[in-house]
């Protein structure tokens, strides 16, 4: 059994305004020297299975084609045996 | 001509599409579940309704594009059927490839729900045939992620092959370019975020973008 964390992050390049709007609100409250926040998903769950690298071809394939959209979002995931 | 407006669970425009081709545009329309393996026959448009398609889950229209109609929805397209996507159908459209970009949260986080004025980029395909190129139509707008993006290279291959088809007067959302709507390669797709459907009484001219014939 396997347990994966999967962040899926807009790319660089896309405008994310949910994360600049709350990057402005911390530095109203006097947080200072923020920059770069970016705000994106966080997917987790667990694999029945054994064999690590069908694994984590299978994680990243979901990754690619379902949990995230190659056009605007970028994505990384961890696997742990549990 | 024979419409079909597909229903997702969570669409909400679907009877407004349904009502607008029959009640206004005087044409056949059927309603199509989404579970529905194959197609009514002798369909000549298919409307994917706004709304919002599973919950939004995920993303806007990601769920839906692994539907067994949308397998449908593909072939019907690929084999030069019109396909039309509104608000949430535009995003689906993006999802499943029929159309590049994405759709993203507008750049003021908000909903937006009001009419606005669009210019009509291209007139030559069957859904804007009837307006004159640069003639301006105002249709409502509802929806919180109506921002259209796509990569600079995207950019340039729309406008090469004249894939853009409204623009926003007042970029309402963020959108690149101010595009508000955009057609396939072929011109048998189009997807945009503004309304048509409601365009019953005021704006009647607007609801022409699915008088196709």
């Amino acid at each position: 059994m396997f347990k994966v964390k999967v962040h899926v992050m807009l790319k660089d390049d896309v405008l994310d305004p949910q994360g600049k709007t709350v990057s402005h609100s911390l530095d109203h409250l006097g947080y200072k020297g923020l920059s770069n926040m970016k705000i994106g998903k966080y997917i987790e769950f667990k694999v029945d299975s054994t064999d690590e690298a069908t694994t984590k071809a299978q994680v990243d394939k979901m990754a690619k084609d379902v949990l995230s959209n190659p056009v605007i979002e970028k994505y990384e995931f961890y696997m742990e045996r549990v | 001509m024979k419409y079909g407006v597909v229903v997702f669970p969570g669409s909400n425009c679907d009877s407004d599409c349904y009502h607008a081709v029959t009640d206004q545009l005087h044409e056949e329309a059927v309603y199509i579940w989404h579970e529905e393996a194959s197609l009514p026959n002798g369909l000549d448009v298919i409307v994917l309704p706004g709304g919002f398609s599973y919950g939004d889950y995920l993303r806007c229209g990601a769920i839906s594009k692994f539907s067994k109609i949308m397998q449908e929805v593909i072939k019907f397209a690929n084999n030069g059927g019109y396909v039309i996507g509104i608000c949430n159908g535009f995003q689906i459209l993006t999802e499943c490839g029929l159309l590049p970009g994405a759709l993203l949260m507008n750049t003021s986080q908000k909903f937006i729900c009001k009419s606005l004025e669009l210019e009509v980029v291209n007139n030559q395909t069957s859904f804007t045939k009837t307006f004159t190129p640069g003639e301006i139509i105002t249709v409502p707008i509802a929806h919180g992620e109506g921002r259209y993006h796509i990569d600079e290279n995207g950019l340039k291959e729309l406008m090469a092959n004249d894939q853009i088809a409204f623009k926003y007067v007042n970029n309402p959302n963020g959108s690149i370019a101010d595009i508000a709507g955009i057609f396939n390669k072929k011109k048998n797709v189009l997807g945009m975020m503004p309304h048509p459907e409601r365009c019953l009484f005021r704006n009647r001219k607007s609801l022409n973008i699915l008088d196709i014939k």
